[in-house]
This record gives structure tokens, C-alpha cells and sequence, in this order.
């Protein structure tokens, strides 16, 4: 399977989740694990450009496969992706736990709905447990990363023109 | 390979079979992983109704134009199913047999008069919804046979789904989904069950647990199918 890119074996044993795969054996710590029964979030990453629960898939599900986890959304020393740099101005993280799943199902929110409603906003987070924030900043977050996603608008959802090179503080 | 093995599981979503695995709840001796067997992802039209195979996710179903057209109310229930998240991985013909009573989509077979199509080994056959759910997690699937599709008939006369749960996501105390007059309720019993809209909670026996109480689950009934069958 790939893992940001890079091509790693599968694991020897067949029972091994992707989830403890990633952190274990890749050493992908980024990938958290909450509650191990895809309720909490924590544990989404990118399968094959989709978010899924790593906690509820085997690593051997993965063979042939593309899993991209919060590490691979951008480079050490490179800019932040546009989701990453949202939750960053907009604050949408307190403890830290939850906020690489809730990065990753935004990153597949906005690729499904680039410029999402507000009730597509709640939707699309609502797979995710955040016990700190109250879900206001994160809730600002996404609506600041359509702003800076490079995607262009096809005229949904709340569609107010923004200028595509536009981040105005 | 299902016919060779003892105590063997079918994996295909595995939004409900993992967290079971997880938990230990489940300890089947084997899986047997269906997702890389090639052209069992269509949804396509039969019949006037949709046909959704048994590697469709549930995304894919929602996603669907002929979906959309040939049967609103499918797409309506595999909204109600879980998250996006879950939906990206998670098969309708998972969710089916699987047999949770709680689950939005075999009361939407029900509801419908659909069927799934069972193969193994020795041949296929089609399965009516009402002979198919027996039990909670139960099923007339026989170990050695797989759903590879299930068939959706059109919905083009008055339909409807409606849920009370805790959190959005989560599975419903109580639900009831409407297909012209009739109405088929889940969450209240072993399995979906068609009811009476005008005395829908006649002879029903709800379960109580730390959500909701039996009486609770009863008035709930009442509540979706007056909000399905408004006057």
C-alpha cells in the first residue's frame, strides 16, 4: 500500500486494524485513536482520496491502495494545507486530540462540496467528536478553508464570489 | 470459499462487522473479504427500480442520479445512515445483511416489497424482504451464501422516512418509513415490521435500554407516524 506516497508492506498479521498499522508499524502517529468503533473521528484518514475510518478497515484492506494521513496533507517546512491553515487562524482546535480527523473528513467535505452550506458544514463534521471547542471555531474553520481551497466554485451552496487568490484578514 | 469454511464472516463495508471485531463481540473463525471480487460495485436499473450491488457503497447510492430518479427513498434512508465518513466505505447490501433492527434500510426493502439475491456454490435466488429479516442480526441467508445485490423498486408514490435518535448519525430510538399507505417501522422490534398508520404501535413490543424506555420507543412511534401520514 501506499502511505503518503510512499509504498509500504502490508503487515504480517492479517488481523492488524489500518489504524494501529499506521501508528505501529509506519510510525504515522498523527492518525489518532479514540474510541476504536468509528463513533469519535479521530482515526479518519484518505482512502483513495476518500475519507475513511482507519480504525474500521484491516492494513491489509489497504494493499494496492491509497491512504493519505494528516502527515501527507503537507511537507515538513512547506506551507500549510489549506484546511490545516483554517483551523490554525480560525482556532479550531484546543487539546489537539480530534483535530487531525476532523481535518481530514473537511478535506473530504470540501472536495465533495467545495463551498459548503452551513447545514452541509454541520453535516460534514458530524461524524466528528470534539470535547473542547464546542464546535464554533471548527465550524469557522471550514467555512474559512472553502475561502482558501484553490477549488473552483460551480455556483453551490452559498456561493458569494470570492476572489480565488483571496485570503483578506 | 464460504461454503469451505467454518464459522466464516463476509467483509465487505465492515462499518458494523469491525467495531464487532473490535469489541470482541464477535469472534467469527474467519473473513472472508469481498471487495476485491471486480463487477459487484453497479447500481443499475431493473425493473423500473434500482438494483444496487453488493460492493455499491452507501456514498455511491446516495451520490446516484438513478437513484435519485428511480428511487427517492432509498436516497433519502442512506442519508440517515451514520456519517459521510461511514458512507464513503459501508454497502447497502452490508447494512442488509447485517440485519440490524435498528437500521433505516432493511425497513426501506420492507417497505417496498424489494428482494436481495443471494448466490453460493449451488445457485441463486431472490429472497422477498419479508422472508429475508428473522431476527435481530438474523437473516435467511444460509452460511454459505452472499447478497450480491438487492433490488429497490421505484418509489414514485408518496414516501417518507422519519427517525427520533439521540445524535444525528446515530441509530434510531424509534423510526418509520412510508411507501404510499403502507408503513414499515424499525427499531421497535427483532426486525422491520409493517404496521397499521392508523394503529401503527398495535402488538408491538419494544425493548427498553438505557436510551429509551419500551413506552418511550411506543410514543416515538406515534410521533414518525403522524409526521409520515400528516392529516
Amino acid at each position: 500500500m501506499k502511505v503518503n506516497g510512499i509504498v509500504h508492506p502490508a503487515p504480517a498479521d492479517p488481523r492488524r486494524l489500518l489504524s494501529d498499522h499506521l501508528r505501529h508499524d509506519v510510525g504515522l502517529t498523527g492518525t489518532h485513536v479514540g474510541c476504536e468503533h468509528g463513533v469519535c473521528g479521530c482515526c479518519t484518514v484518505l482512502f483513495d482520496g476518500a475519507p475513511v475510518r482507519s480504525c474500521l478497515m484491516l492494513a491489509v484492506q489497504a494493499e494496492g491502495h491509497e491512504v493519505t494521513t494528516i502527515e501527507g496533507l503537507a511537507a515538513p517546512g512547506a506551507p500549510l494545507h489549506p484546511v490545516q491553515q483554517a483551523f490554525h487562524e480560525c482556532h479550531g482546535l484546543q487539546c489537539g486530540f480530534c483535530t487531525p480527523g476532523f481535518v481530514m473528513s473537511v478535506v473530504g467535505l470540501l472536495g465533495q462540496h467545495p463551498n459548503p452550506t452551513p447545514e452541509q458544514v454541520d453535516e460534514g463534521i458530524s461524524g466528528n467528536l470534539c470535547r473542547c471547542t464546542g464546535y464554533a471555531s471548527i465550524r469557522r474553520a471550514v467555512v474559512r478553508a472553502a475561502e482558501l481551497s484553490p477549488s473552483p466554485r460551480r455556483g453551490e451552496g452559498r456561493g458569494e464570489g470570492r476572489a480565488e487568490e483571496g485570503p483578506h484578514k | 470459499m464460504l461454503a469451505s469454511l467454518e464459522d466464516a464472516k463476509v467483509l465487505a463495508g465492515g462499518q458494523s462487522l469491525v467495531p464487532l471485531l473490535n469489541f470482541r463481540l464477535a469472534r467469527p473463525a474467519h473473513l472472508v473479504d469481498i471487495n476485491r471480487i471486480p463487477n459487484l460495485n453497479r447500481i443499475y436499473e431493473q425493473d423500473g427500480g434500482v438494483v444496487v450491488q453488493a460492493l455499491a457503497r452507501q456514498a455511491e447510492v446516495e451520490d446516484s442520479n438513478l437513484v435519485g430518479q428511480r428511487c427517492p427513498l432509498l436516497g433519502l434512508a442512506v442519508r440517515l445512515v451514520a456519517h459521510r465518513v461511514i458512507r464513503n466505505r459501508g454497502t447497502v447490501c452490508g447494512s442488509l445483511a447485517h440485519a440490524d433492527p435498528a437500521s433505516e434500510l432493511p425497513a426501506t426493502l420492507l417497505v417496498l416489497n424489494g428482494h436481495v439475491v443471494a448466490r453460493s456454490t449451488r445457485g441463486t435466488r431472490i429472497i422477498p424482504a419479508a422472508d429475508f429479516f428473522t431476527s435481530v442480526f438474523e437473516t435467511t441467508l444460509a452460511p454459505d451464501e452472499l447478497v450480491v445485490e438487492a433490488w429497490f423498486p421505484a418509489s414514485t408514490g408518496k414516501y417518507a422516512i422519519a427517525e427520533e435518535s439521540r445524535r444525528h448519525g446515530d441509530f434510531a430510538l424509534a423510526g418509520g418509513v412510508r411507501y404510499g399507505d403502507r408503513l414499515a417501522l424499525f427499531g421497535v422490534a427483532p426486525t422491520p415490521v409493517l404496521a397499521d398508520p392508523k394503529n401503527p404501535t398495535s402488538g408491538l413490543h419494544p425493548s427498553g435500554d438505557l436510551e429509551a424506555t419500551p413506552e418511550f420507543r411506543l410514543h416515538l412511534v406515534q410521533v414518525v407516524t403522524d409526521r409520515l401520514f400528516p392529516a
